[in-house]
């Protein structure tokens, strides 16, 4: 047999399809995902804390998926909000997919939750080019990493529909050149908001939270030119691929399953809001996975 | 580095198509410019994910593709670059902007075994 095959078909057009799915579910309960972008040490946890935080004192329901490859210690801070916060441990894998998210909220979001705030894996690259059902994408970056960083990283900065700046109380010891950043990321990404904040001066609190619940009221999102393009079925972000189907999880061939073999895990994190939610519920796809209570809730 | 993750999928998508009994010989890939995949990284990729799949030993064929962008009011069309530019260079405006190509990340076509195609088609990169 010899014979060639027309194919045409978005490589990622599982993970679009899964996260097209998983924005529509959501939706129709009232929840809005919030993927949130950064390298690592740009100060994502620091200023989700500070924006969780807020969310409690507004009594506004909100959850967080914190994702590393390893180790708890940001659902440990971020926990201090005092809201259901679970982590993934994606055992090595540079970026979250849809299916993990997936995974990762089954049988623990709690109903009410107004925003699921999902911190990816500390990485410019990767995580750029999953959609994870989001409806807003945020990405951040601290004055000390540079004016040049959203030309340096053209797909993390163009598709997201919000630009946050954090450590701005450094920026005059590091010499930030906010003009400059400002025309970096409107090269790649024209008409996008960006907003500096201080999770220690405090300034552009709740900024983050604001634009979440805008989204969740059905806001129009800033639509990124990068992902403005003509053939919707080749459209990497918020678009959904119509050949296929999508099973989330339950899809086998040589041992792979949507995350692509790399599950990761989840430990649940309790804030003394105790909603009481009974832990991670995410499993591995050969063994349950040991989810572990963390203590109590350091003071800080 | 995602590569390898790009790679598995382009291999699962594949050998779902695949008549029975077939093995593929070469799977064409099309990456634009702003896909955020590097070519070189996910070739290697590729060869190493294909073994013990309908897939093995076939060879992944990368077509680059220029990003290419449009203002609808000015009617004007650029090549964006890299890093790219997307605010149009006429009236300097991104607003009504939108890319005519550059994010593809699409598996063009399959030549299934003993396919003359394939042979033809000079190796890229």
């Amino acid at each position: 047999m010899c014979r060639t095959g027309d194919l045409r078909q978005a490589v990622l057009a599982r993970n679009d399809a899964g996260a097209q799915a998983l924005r529509e579910e959501l939706a129709a309960r009232g929840t809005v995902v919030v993927n949130m972008l950064s390298s690592p040490g740009s100060g994502k946890t620091e200023l989700l804390q500070q924006e969780l935080t807020l969310a409690r004192t507004r009594a506004v329901p909100v959850a967080a998926i914190t994702a590393d490859l390893a180790t708890d210690n940001d659902a440990t801070r971020l926990a201090r909000a005092g809201v259901p916060v679970l982590q993934v441990l994606t055992d090595g894998l540079c970026h979250l997919e849809a299916a993990m998210v997936r995974r990762a909220i089954d049988g623990w979001l709690p109903a009410e939750t107004r925003v699921l705030f999902v911190e990816n894996v500390g990485n410019l690259v990767c995580p750029a080019s999953y959609d994870l059902g989001e409806t807003l994408r945020v990405a951040l970056a601290s004055v000390t990493e540079g004016e040049d960083k959203p030309l340096k990283y053209p797909n993390a900065f163009g598709l997201a529909q919000l630009v946050l700046v954090t450590k701005a109380d450094l920026a005059d010891a590091v010499g930030f050149d906010e003009a400059a950043f400002r025309a970096h990321v409107e090269r790649v990404n024209p008409g996008v908001e960006v907003v500096l904040t201080s999770a220690r001066t405090g300034a552009g609190a709740g900024v983050l939270l604001d634009r979440a619940l805008a989204a969740q009221q059905g806001t129009p999102q800033h639509r990124p030119v990068m992902a403005r393009t003509q053939d919707p079925a080749l459209t990497h972000h918020h678009h959904h691929d119509d050949g296929h189907t999508h099973d989330d999880g339950h899809h086998h061939d040589d041992g792979h399953q949507d995350g692509h073999g790399h599950d990761g895990h989840a430990h649940a994190e309790h804030g003394h809001a105790g909603h009481g939610h009974g832990g991670g519920s995410q499993h591995r796809q050969d063994a349950p996975t040991p989810v572990r209570p963390l203590p109590g809730h350091p003071s800080r | 580095m995602h590569e390898m993750s790009i790679a598995l999928a382009v291999i699962e998508q594949v050998a779902e198509k695949a008549p029975p009994g077939a093995t593929a010989e070469c799977v064409r890939l099309r990456v634009g410019e702003l896909a955020g995949v590097v070519p070189d990284a996910l070739s290697f990729c590729f060869d190493l994910a294909c073994a013990g799949t309908p897939l093995s030993g076939s060879r992944l064929l990368v077509e680059p593709v220029t990003a290419l962008a449009r203002c609808e009011p000015c009617a004007r069309e650029w090549h964006p670059g890299m890093p790219p530019d997307l605010c149009c260079p006429g009236c300097g405006s991104g607003t009504d902007v939108v890319l005519l190509s550059g994010r593809e990340l699409e598996v063009s076509a399959v030549h299934w075994s003993g396919d003359p195609a394939c042979a033809a088609v000079p190796e890229e990169r």
